[in-house]
């Protein structure tokens, strides 16, 4: 199942590399990132494959959800058809 | 691709417009839960809620963190407990909505809808003695909704009904201190899919079991119609439509999810704009935003019939199964715009009755003095059953006369049913029009002036 990631929050060193190894750690593959640094928000958009995931779906968003609060980040996981569904007809 | 501006604009939507699926509702029948004895009719119904239900509550929790969409509201709605259990020799109809409140209890939900009955053009003994016992049972349950239709296009209005409900909800009132009245609500032309409380039922139309759900996003669309201040009204249509449309899209995306995992036909996607007490999920705010300076100024009529009209235009271009009430929703005390204008005595129950020929679904959530008559009561209900019956559309009352309230003074419904100020009524008397009895005839439908 192919899900998006989102990480929005205050710009530190070391993000991308943080974020990857928890996906990593839980099998899930990264098929495709974008990042930019907007005023001083670091925005980071992944598109992610959770076919391998070691874990279920709201597992997987725990995870990454309490790994943000302790950085200071929020971290979303939701499957990708809710975009597809509102943003395409 | 879905490009970034895209995916931080859902987000934004959800986690800071109060973008959400406002209630994922499955109707289930019971027509098959009739008996003549009591308590073997309350296992039926206990079992049969029970059993279709047990896995509602978690689906829909699972669905919420799959796509990060809250799902505020899982909830039941059961064929009407007038026609279902008709056959049962029971006065105790309260029993029934006892059993309905363990069955909701046991399966997680906070609402159950259907201690109802629908009279539009008389009473069967089964409606009589169900009708009687709504004080009792909105009093001794949680969350057992209530609803008599009174009328409709077809049938006229029975106006015996309609005074028998003026003094249900009196005596609903004295009973629950005004509380048990935010769950009865009396319809006229009502429909039978509505997924949304105090109102909805399983009709017997319905399939034995299906999944309707209700989106709202009254954020959604005042924080998209910021962005084009001051342009003419065409354009805010246009907004409103396409902002309609994603939020449908959603919606219609959940229902699917919810009956493909639950493995129950999905019925529809209602459209309907339903405000919460939180601050920024108002439909009062978007009427402002479109140049009033407070709802319930001359226009606000003009206002929401632009509203409504727009969003059923994106709603009925988003999703094909499009059913329920549809239309945007001014409960006042659900609403923190519509209570702002209330308390400061800039809306009225006669600008809200105005409000009401032009948007589902009636005089919702207003709190009255605890003095207004019964004959009061019931005249208010004919009024909007009238306005439903001559419109062809459905319209509802849902007023609360608070005992040992007067007009000012505020009253506190808790949770999504939030306050609201008690409001004036015309003190001139009804009585003799209510006392009457009998029955409106049909409408004609044609001569439409």
């Amino acid at each position: 199942m192919k899900a998006i990631v989102t990480v929005i929050g205050k710009d530190t060193v070391g993000i991308i590399a943080h974020v990857c190894a928890v996906l990593a750690q839980n099998g899930v593959n990264v098929l495709d990132i974008s990042q930019t640094v907007m005023r001083e928000y670091f925005t980071m958009i992944m598109l992610v494959d959770t076919a391998g995931c070691r874990v279920d779906f709201a597992a997987l968003a725990d995870i990454l959800k309490k790994d943000g609060a302790e950085r200071g980040l929020d971290i979303r996981i939701q499957r990708e058809d809710i975009f597809e569904a509102m943003h395409r007809i | 691709m879905i490009t970034t501006s895209e995916i931080l604009e859902t987000i934004e939507m959800i986690s800071q417009q109060h973008l959400d699926i406002r209630t994922v509702t499955m109707g289930i029948s019971l027509r098959g839960c009739g008996h003549p004895e009591l308590k073997t009719c309350c296992d039926k119904i206990y079992d049969t809620v029970t059993k279709r239900a047990e896995n509602l509550v978690r689906t829909g929790e699972d669905i919420e963190r799959e796509f990060g969409i809250p799902i505020v509201n899982k909830r039941i709605s059961v064929t009407p407990i007038a026609i279902a259990c008709e056959c049962c020799e029971t006065e105790d109809y309260a029993e029934f909505a006892r059993t309905l409140d363990r069955a909701a209890a046991e399966t997680g939900v906070n609402f159950i809808g259907g201690f109802s009955a629908l009279v539009q053009k008389g009473f069967t003994g089964g409606d009589r003695r169900l009708i009687r016992a709504i004080p009792e049972a909105l009093c001794t349950t949680r969350r057992v909704c209530s609803s008599v239709n009174v009328g409709s296009t077809r049938a006229g209005i029975n106006m015996d009904a309609v005074a028998l409900m003026g003094r249900i909800v009196k005596e609903t009132a004295d009973l629950s201190q005004g509380q048990g009245c935010a769950k009865l609500v009396v319809f006229c032309n009502a429909v039978e899919d509505n997924p949304f409380m105090a109102g909805a039922f399983h009709g017997v139309g319905e399939p034995e079991c299906v999944i309707n759900v209700g989106v709202s996003g009254p954020g959604v669309v005042h924080s998209a119609l910021k962005r084009c201040a001051g342009r003419p009204l065409n354009e805010a249509a246009e907004v409103i439509k396409k902002t309609a449309f994603r939020v449908t899209r959603m919606g219609e995306l959940v229902a699917q999810e919810a009956s493909r995992r639950l493995g129950v036909p999905f019925g529809i996607v209602d459209l309907s704009l339903a405000p919460t007490p939180a601050v920024g999920d108002s439909v009062a705010d978007i009427l402002e935003e479109l140049g009033l300076e407070s709802v319930g100024a001359p226009g606000t009529t003009a206002a929401l019939a632009l509203l409504n009209d727009a969003v059923k235009k994106g709603g009925v271009m988003a999703s094909s199964n499009v059913g329920g009430l549809s239309g945007a929703f001014i409960p006042v005390s659900e609403d923190a715009g519509m209570i702002r204008a209330a308390a400061a005595g800039k809306l009225t129950i006669e600008k809200l009755e105005a409000m009401t020929c032009v948007c589902s679904v009636g005089l919702d959530m207003i709190a009255l003095p605890g003095d207004t008559p019964a004959e009061t009561v019931a005249a208010i209900i004919a009024d909007e059953a009238a306005i439903g019956m001559i419109n062809q559309k459905t319209t509802a009352v849902r007023v609360i006369p608070v005992p040992g309230k007067g007009v000012g003074d505020f009253v506190d419904f808790g949770g999504l049913l939030g306050r609201a100020p008690v409001m004036a009524v015309n003190p001139a008397s009804p009585a003799a029009f209510i006392g009457r009895g009998g029955r409106i005839p049909a409408p004609v439908n044609s001569l439409k002036n």
